[in-house]
């Protein structure tokens, strides 16, 4: 019963979502506020009806509701709780579920804090989320129908794959699909705009805040799953260039330039028709990575459960979304025209290089997940493209990028002075070469790239910093003056300076843990100890311990430095009856400087262990980078110019208002 | 990533990869091996470089690639046993062949373009566009003039 | 102006292109890699028996003058599943007098000859490749395969998974048939 009303829940969704696109675009189209009223009343009422869909299917899971094919195939009875609700989005057609249901979130955020949009924008940016969500909703109902039931209910289910069954992986997809489908916000707005046939500096003001929410989420997204795979796949790495790693990857590039480009149009009322055109792209980008997912037309080591027919379906669905936004703006984008003049050395140009880098970094990192099957269709040749293809050509692009990072912040509006800019980053020059040949002299002079990757997040770094003792005139103000103008800065520019601070954190971990890396592999009998990168690890040996629907071997690892402890590993290898697998659990210690990393995996006939450890300098920067950075993000979604609906106040005002309420 | 989740269904175990008895003795060699197997694919597991799989066709190759090596072959002699066996699908880092041309050269092109793109746009725009502008239209003065006077009146 | 008109309408076709290819792309296979070996000579190896099942064979064994006809190569186990779907296949081209050689991939012999007993004995001749070394030789990722080899000794063909259908089958005597040739 409970599975027939999420049914019927989706139904009534996709029937909201029929409505939502259709009457309140026309009603815009005629003045006609009768029609355009049901907008957002249909984008609320598929959210509650989504909402119910899918507390019907976690209800499903929680109860071990086996009739429900889904369930079935994917839960089992002898599961954690916290694993049976996350087993929900573990599977194909759960996750589309929650894709879905994400969407109609945001399509009811605008409808509820859209008050400030003018009726039609808001009407017209509805109706277009409204579409997706057809397509989607019309996808699952065909092909993926999370709610179909079995004639004949197994005893059990199939359970889910232990790997999934983590907590790190229970919120990386949501997080994921929250960045992902968040993109159709900003995809809603250039249709609408492309319809409305007008862009403007307020509808690039409006366009941002959500487009920094769904890149704040992509961006935790993609750290979670990254996270996940370093410590629960056991290679001791934590990106591998995969096909599907690349799919979350493309929107964030072009989301990251979108956030960029609409600065420009929200300031100086130019690049409208390419910040559009962004728009576009970065939901479409999310759009072909869940069609190179799900139809399995790509092989990745995230192997899915592959079928054509849906991906075929999913194709259909690209082709008249994607299609049909590029043919819309084939037609309207030739009258967004500007006539603003645009300096080359200025703010705006500095944010033009940062397009055109990213964008360069986007379409190659494209152009390397496809080429495979580019090739393939012309002309019948197999070829690989894998991580030395990727580092070759995405870091070069990159790097200048970097560069220009800390430098853009500096330069003025229209009209910039490159010099002067120049000359107030002598400390961030400073730090970069301090930093490089500090880095190649502790690395032993190994990797003088990787030291000029440690400099440039140095640079990038202390960039950041001398921006903002720039705006808040640091030492060369009175401190007070200076505190006080730190806390009058608009908190998108606190924003911007923490997540620049935070990509040099993460610039710096990348390069340290790629290039300094210790690897060391052996067999080891309890007792045994091994030296890694100047710690010693000492094997105390294996036992069995129970765990709720598993059997682990746990080693135990003492780890000590000169004498002195540092730390316990206790590494698992753990066996699924129900599933018949073994799982990975690597022991992580993280000093802040270095993760030291400890794997199990085999006894050999004579009673060793295979054994490997790694010393990983800097990865939990890598983290500590994108948390900063996702803060960052939300930071400058707290600004007062974002705040949809409020009013802008005046200091005065504010001032004048707090007597008042006391 | 997303389907992180999903995945790992059939292929990937959670690697296990090199074994301690398959590393050689010399480290110099050993380190040459690592480096060749870290770009060679593994064909069974499509997505993985043989020296992070622990499928047995890796395993058979990572001890063949060491083999080869005790054996006295360069780096490049190792690799070119195993792309004559297996093509050159095997290679994470692609040749560059005329079929791969588009791959290596396409960003560099890509670069360029979008660069000349760029520098088309800010050169027509560095100065005001308005001087440019076209003269106005006996029937656009007209319109002006109305909507001046307009205003004007109280 | 027409200029600007194309500009904005190269999204556009570039997407078009773009969904073309993706379509194309339905229809193929990813995990089917061509083999580096077509038309390339048999590799040089040596295979041992099974005991029981007569003698092994070697590349000489392949081309003339030991073979006067193409020859069949299929790469087999006992533990792999598809192959007893393919096996029959092989059974009724043996009755057609197409000449099969059995490479035995990473098999306990036990098991091999319970498997020939069981099901019948296609091949001319078995080797057994316990360590699979030989099959690398050949460029197998995967078992079961099949290849064809012509008169002089080159390979032609090579099958990726089982041919477990009557299409499969058809498509791969005319494979014989066109080597033949």
């Amino acid at each position: 019963m409970i599975a027939e009303i999420g049914h019927y829940g989706l139904v009534l969704a996709l029937l909201l979502a029929t409505v939502q696109s259709t009457l309140p675009l026309a009603g815009a189209a005629r003045g006609h506020p009768g029609w355009m009223a049901l907008g957002p009343a249909a984008a609320l009422g598929q959210l509650i009806f989504l909402g119910l869909a899918f507390a019907a299917l976690t209800w499903a899971y929680v109860v071990s509701d086996f009739s429900v094919a889904n369930v079935a195939q994917n839960s089992h009875s002898a599961k954690p709780l916290l694993y049976k609700i996350t087993g929900v989005w573990g599977n194909h057609e759960g996750s589309m579920l929650l894709w879905v249901l994400i969407l109609a979130l945001f399509g009811a955020a605008v409808a509820l804090f859209g008050g400030n949009l003018p009726e039609t924008l808001r009407v017209r940016v509805l109706a277009v989320q409204g579409m997706v969500g057809f397509g989607f909703l019309l996808f699952i109902l065909f092909t993926s129908n999370p709610f179909d039931r079995l004639a004949m209910p197994p005893a059990d289910g199939r359970g889910l794959n232990p790997l999934l069954q983590d907590p790190g992986l229970a919120f990386h997809p949501p997080f994921l699909y929250l960045g992902y489908v968040g993109f159709s916000t900003a995809f809603s707005f250039a249709v609408a705009a492309l319809i409305e046939g007008r862009v403007t500096a307020a509808w690039a003001r409006w366009v941002r805040p959500w487009t920094l929410a769904a890149w704040s989420f992509l961006t935790i997204g993609i750290a979670l799953g990254s996270w996940w795979a370093y410590y629960e796949l056991g290679w001791g790495g934590w990106w591998y260039w995969d096909p599907v790693e690349n799919a979350s990857f493309l929107p964030w590039l072009a989301g990251t330039a979108l956030l960029h480009s609409a600065i420009v149009v929200e300031k100086r009322d130019t690049l409208k028709s390419w910040t559009v055109l962004l728009a576009i792209f970065a939901f479409s980008l999310s759009l072909i990575g869940t069609f190179l997912v799900r139809s399995g037309v790509l092989t990745s080591v995230h192997a899915f459960a592959q079928d054509p027919e849906r991906g075929l379906f999913i194709l259909v669905l690209l082709i008249i979304a994607i299609g049909g936004s590029l043919a819309l703006y084939a037609v309207r984008a030739p009258t967004l025209r500007s006539t603003a003049v645009f300096a080359p050395i200025s703010r705006e140009g500095a944010l033009l290089v940062n397009n055109l880098l990213l964008a360069t970094a986007c379409a190659t990192v494209f152009l390397g997940t496809l080429y495979p099957l580019f090739l393939e269709a012309l002309t019948d040749e197999k070829v690989s493209v894998g991580p030395p293809y990727f580092n070759a050509t995405f870091l070069p692009i990159i790097a200048p990028a970097l560069v220009a990072m800390a430098i853009g912040p500096l330069l003025a509006w229209k009209r910039g002075d490159l010099g002067r800019a120049m000359s107030r980053l002598w400390i961030a020059g400073l730090a970069a070469l301090g930093v490089a040949v500090l880095s190649y002299v502790a690395a032993g002079g190994d990797g003088i790239l990787a030291a000029l990757g440690m400099g440039l997040a140095g640079w990038l770094f202390m960039g950041a910093m001398v921006e903002l003792a720039e705006r808040i005139k640091l030492f060369r103000a009175p401190l007070g003056e200076s505190l006080s103008r730190a806390r009058g800065l608009p908190r998108a520019a606190w924003g911007m300076t923490v997540a620049h601070a935070g990509v040099a954190v993460v610039a710096a971990g990348v390069t340290a843990s790629g290039a300094w890396k210790t690897e060391s592999i052996q067999a080891m009998r309890a007792g045994d100890s091994v030296e890694v990168a100047g710690y010693t690890f000492t094997f105390e040996g294996v036992k069995t311990v129970p765990g709720p629907n598993y059997r682990a071997e746990r080693g135990t690892f003492t780890v000590t430095r000169d004498g002195r402890p540092v730390a316990v590993l206790t590494p698992e290898k753990r066996f699924y009856p129900v599933a018949q697998r073994d799982t990975t659990e690597a022991a992580i210690h993280t000093t802040w400087l270095a993760d030291l990393y400890a794997v199990i995996s085999e006894p050999g006939a004579d009673g060793a262990w295979s054994t490997r450890i790694y010393h990983n300098p800097l990865v939990p920067w890598i983290w500590i980078g994108v948390i900063v950075m996702g803060l960052g993000g939300a930071l400058s979604l707290t600004d007062r110019r974002h705040r949809v609906g409020a009013p802008r106040r005046t200091r005065a005002e504010a001032g004048a208002a707090a007597p008042a309420q006391a | 990533m997303r389907a992180l989740l999903f995945a790992l269904l059939f292929l990937a175990l959670p690697a296990v990869a090199v074994e301690p008895e398959e590393i050689l003795d010399d480290p110099a060699l050993e380190a040459r091996a690592r480096a060749i197997s870290k770009d060679l694919r593994c064909l069974v597991c499509q997505n993985q470089s043989i020296d992070d799989s622990n499928a047995e066709l890796a395993r058979d190759l990572r001890v063949l690639v060491r083999e080869r090596l005790v054996a006295g072959d360069s780096d490049q002699q190792v690799v070119e046993f195993v792309v004559a066996r297996y093509g050159d699908f095997v290679l994470l880092n692609p040749p560059v062949k005329p079929h791969t041309w588009l791959l290596w050269f396409g960003p560099v092109i890509i670069l360029i373009l979008a660069a000349s793109g760029v520098a088309l746009y800010v050169g027509r725009r560095a100065r005001p566009i308005g001087i440019e502008a076209e003269p106005l239209t006996a029937e656009e003065r007209a319109r002006i003039n109305a909507v001046l006077r307009d205003k004007d009146k109280p | 102006m027409q200029a600007r008109i194309v500009l904005y309408a190269l999204p556009l076709a570039g997407f078009i292109a773009l969904a073309v290819w993706l379509a194309m792309g339905l229809g193929m296979d990813p995990r089917n890699v061509p083999s580096a070996l077509i038309d390339k000579p048999a590799p040089d190896f040596t295979l041992p028996g099974l005991d029981g099942a007569g003698e092994g064979f070697g590349t000489a064994d392949l081309r003339a003058p030991a073979n006067e006809d193409v020859v069949v190569v299929n790469v087999f186990a006992s533990w792999c599943i598809p192959c007893r779907a393919e096996h029959p296949y092989l059974m009724r081209w043996a009755e057609d007098g197409v000449t099969i050689y059995g490479i035995n991939y990473r098999d306990k012999p036990d098991d091999a000859r319970n498997w020939l007993a069981q099901l019948g004995n296609p091949y001319k001749r078995i080797g057994v490749d316990a360590n699979a070394r030989v099959s690398i030789d050949w460029g197998v990722y995967g078992v079961p395969e099949t290849f064809i080899v012509d008169r002089s000794g080159h390979i032609r063909f090579k099958q990726v998974g089982p041919i477990t259908t009557p299409d499969l089958a058809r498509a791969f005597r005319e494979k014989i048939a066109a080597a033949r040739q």
